[in-house]
C-alpha cells in the first residue's frame, strides 16, 4: 500500500482501525482520513463537519458526511452505532469536551483520539524562555486567533481517563513521522490514544 | 438558454372506471391523467432514470423549451448535458402531481360522471397519492427501481414519501429544502394563503369555472407566498426601499418596488394555475407527515437506501431545523446520508437558485449511487 505520502498521524491511525469496521469521523475536515479509512481497510464511515467548503470536498470524493458541530451532532446517534469514533486533532476544539468523549464511548464501541501535546518541550521551552504562549508546528496558532478552546498534554489525556475509568487499549506517541517510545509528554507533539469505556452500565453514567 | 432544446409534454392515463385509483382517504378517483416530460435516454438496464419533483406551483416542464417559448422549464439550471441531472447520462422525468393544473388531473379537470369540472367533489388528495401516481407512470415507462427522486419544498415532501411509500423502488433520494411535516408556522401560512381565496366574491365555493374567476384572491394568495420565498436579506438587495414612479392619483399605490414586485407576481400566477388546485395541494402539504411517530427504520423494511439532504441558511419558511430532523431520523436508523446546509442569503427560493452548490452535491452524489462506489479516486474537487 502507498502509505508514503499519509500523515503520520492518519497513518497511525490506520493501523489501529480493524478492517471492516465502522467508522464515525468528528470533525473529518475535507475528508482525507474517512477515506483513507474506506479505501484500504475496507471501513463504512461517515463523518461530521463544521465547515461547508469542507463538506463539498467530502461529497466529490463519495463520502457520507453531516454538516454540522461535533457538540451537537453526537447525541443523536444510538448506542454503538460504529465500531469506533474518531476524534482527531477535534478535540481541542470542541466546547464540552467530557461529555463529547462520553457520547464518543456510547456511540462507538471504541475511540479514537489524537491531539497536540502542549507539554512538548519546545511548547514548555517558550514558556520558560519568553513566557509567552507557545506557538509551534502542532500549535501554529497566535492566542488570538486559535481555533483551539483547550489546551492539554499527554499526561492529561492519561489522566483523565484514570479519572473517568476510560481504559487505555493503545496509544501511539509521534514527533513528525518519528513515533516516541520514551518520555512522550516531554518529546511527542501528537498523541493518539485507542479508549474505551469502563464499567459505564455499572458506574450508572 | 437551454441545452436541452425544443421539449413536449406528454400525457399518461390510467385507473378509467370501474378500475379507479383507491385513495388514501378511502375515495376513488378515476380515470387519472398524468402530464410528464421526459429528457435524456433510459439506458438498457433501466439502472437511470431520475424522476424530479416539481413544487408547489411548479408542473411537468422541468427542462428544455416549449415550441415557440422563450422560457426554460422551471429546473433548467440543474437539467442538462454535464448539469447536475445530466441527460447525457441519466434519464429524467418529471410529472405535474396529482390534484394539479398543469395537465394532470385535478379540481379543474372534466369529471366524466357529470361532464363538468370536478370543483370541490374533486377528493382531497394526499402527497401519498400523487407519489403512487407517479409510482403507476414509471410502471408504465418500464422502470422498476429508480436511480434517485429528487426536490424541493413540496418536491422534498414528495422524495420523502418515494423513500417511505416505495424503499424498494429508489436507490437514493434528495430532499431540498424540505420538511417531514409542516410546523404550524407554515401551516398558517398556508391557511391565510387559502383564506384569501376563499374570501373572493367570485371563489363560489370553488364553482367558478365558465364564469369569473377568483383572481384577486388567487393573486394575493400568491403574494403571500412569495414573501416566505424570500429572505430579508434577499428582499434588501432586491428592492431596497426605492420607489416607482406612478402617475395614479391614489394615496395606496404601489409606490415601493417590492410592492410592484408583489403585485406583478400575483397577477402573473392567475394565468397560470387553478385557484381550487391551491386549495387542494396546499392541504395536501398541510396534513404530510412522512414517518407518523414510526422510525425510519420501520418504513425502509431492510432496503439500502442512500439520501441527500440539502438546507439553505437564510431559509425561513422551510428552516434548517427541519431538514436536520430529516437527517436525525437517519442517524436513529443508521441509513447512508449526507446533510449540507449551504450559506445562502436567497430564502427558501434558494432550492432554484443557487445553482452551483446544489450541483455540485448532487451530480457527486448521483454519480456514487449510480455506479455504487464507496470513494472516489480523485481527490479533491
Amino acid at each position: 500500500m502507498a502509505f508514503d505520502n499519509i500523515r503520520a498521524d492518519h497513518k497511525a491511525i490506520l493501523g489501529l482501525i480493524d478492517p471492516r469496521s465502522t467508522v464515525l469521523d468528528l470533525g473529518c475536515g475535507a475528508g482525507e482520513l474517512l477515506y483513507l479509512l474506506i479505501k484500504e481497510k475496507g471501513c463504512r464511515g461517515q463523518g461530521i463537519e463544521i465547515d461547508e467548503q469542507a463538506i463539498y470536498k467530502c461529497v466529490a470524493k463519495g463520502l457520507n458526511v453531516f454538516h454540522g458541530d461535533i457538540d451537537s451532532g453526537l447525541s443523536e446517534f444510538k448506542e454503538k452505532s460504529f465500531d469506533y469514533v474518531i476524534l482527531n486533532q477535534s478535540l481541542q476544539q470542541i466546547r464540552n469536551v467530557d461529555a463529547v468523549l462520553q457520547d464518543a464511548l456510547r456511540v462507538g464501541k471504541k475511540a479514537v483520539v489524537g491531539f497536540p501535546n502542549f507539554a512538548h518541550y519546545r511548547s514548555r521551552a517558550q514558556i520558560f524562555f519568553t513566557g509567552r504562549t507557545p506557538v509551534t508546528g502542532s500549535l501554529p496558532y497566535q492566542w488570538y486567533e486559535t481555533p483551539n478552546l483547550h489546551f492539554l498534554s499527554i499526561s492529561d489525556f492519561i489522566n483523565y481517563c484514570r479519572f473517568k475509568k476510560v481504559n487505555i487499549e493503545k496509544s501511539i506517541y509521534l514527533e513528525g513521522k518519528r513515533e516516541i517510545l520514551l518520555l512522550p509528554n516531554l518529546f511527542a507533539q501528537t498523541g493518539i490514544f485507542l479508549i474505551a469505556g469502563l464499567e459505564r452500565a455499572v458506574n450508572g453514567e | 438558454m437551454s441545452d436541452i432544446g425544443i421539449v413536449q409534454t406528454k400525457y399518461f392515463e390510467f385507473a378509467a372506471p370501474p378500475e379507479e385509483s383507491a385513495l388514501e382517504n378511502g375515495e376513488r378517483l378515476g380515470p387519472v391523467r398524468i402530464a410528464y416530460e421526459t429528457y435524456g435516454r433510459l439506458n438498457a438496464q433501466k439502472n437511470n432514470a431520475v424522476l424530479i419533483e416539481h413544487a408547489f406551483s411548479g408542473d411537468a416542464h422541468a427542462a428544455g423549451l416549449h415550441k415557440g417559448a422563450l422560457k426554460p422549464g422551471w429546473w433548467d439550471s440543474m437539467i442538462g448535458p454535464g448539469r447536475a441531472f445530466d441527460t447525457g447520462k441519466y434519464f429524467i422525468i418529471c410529472s405535474n402531481v396529482l390534484g394539479g393544473c398543469g395537465g394532470s388531473t385535478g379540481p379543474s379537470s372534466i369529471n366524466a360522471k357529470t361532464g363538468k369540472p370536478y370543483a370541490l367533489d374533486f377528493p382531497l388528495v394526499s402527497i401519498r397519492d400523487m407519489v403512487r401516481c407517479q409510482k403507476k407512470l414509471l410502471e408504465y415507462l418500464g422502470i422498476e427501481k429508480l436511480l434517485s427522486v429528487a426536490g424541493g419544498s413540496m418536491g422534498g415532501m414528495q422524495a420523502l414519501s418515494w423513500l417511505t411509500t416505495y424503499p424498494g423502488s429508489v436507490r437514493s433520494v434528495i430532499p431540498i429544502a424540505t420538511s417531514l411535516k409542516h410546523s404550524p408556522q407554515q401551516i398558517a401560512f398556508q391557511e391565510v394563503s387559502r383564506q384569501a381565496i376563499m374570501s373572493d366574491p367570485n371563489w363560489k365555493s370553488g364553482n367558478y369555472y365558465g364564469r369569473t374567476f377568483p383572481d384577486q384572491g388567487l393573486a394575493l394568495a400568491r403574494m403571500i407566498g412569495h414573501i416566505t420565498y424570500m429572505s430579508d436579506i434577499s428582499m434588501s438587495e432586491k428592492f431596497g426601499r426605492l420607489k416607482v414612479e406612478s402617475a395614479e392619483p391614489f394615496k395606496f399605490t404601489a409606490d415601493f418596488e417590492v410592492e410592484g414586485y408583489l403585485r406583478y407576481r400575483g397577477d402573473d400566477f392567475v394565468k397560470r394555475f387553478d385557484a381550487n388546485s391551491y386549495l387542494y395541494i396546499t392541504k395536501a402539504m398541510d396534513n404530510f407527515d412522512a414517518l407518523e411517530n414510526r422510525p425510519l427504520q420501520e418504513w425502509l423494511k431492510g432496503e439500502n437506501v442512500k439520501v441527500l439532504v440539502i438546507a439553505f441558511k437564510s431559509d425561513w419558511l422551510y428552516p434548517a431545523y427541519q431538514s436536520k430532523e430529516i437527517v436525525r431520523a437517519c442517524k436513529l436508523s443508521g441509513v447512508e446520508a449526507t446533510y449540507c446546509e449551504v450559506d445562502s442569503t436567497y430564502g427558501h427560493d434558494a432550492f432554484l437558485l443557487e445553482v452551483e452548490e446544489e450541483s455540485h452535491l448532487i451530480s457527486h452524489f448521483l454519480k456514487k449511487v449510480f455506479y455504487e462506489y464507496e470513494v472516489t479516486g480523485n481527490y479533491g474537487i
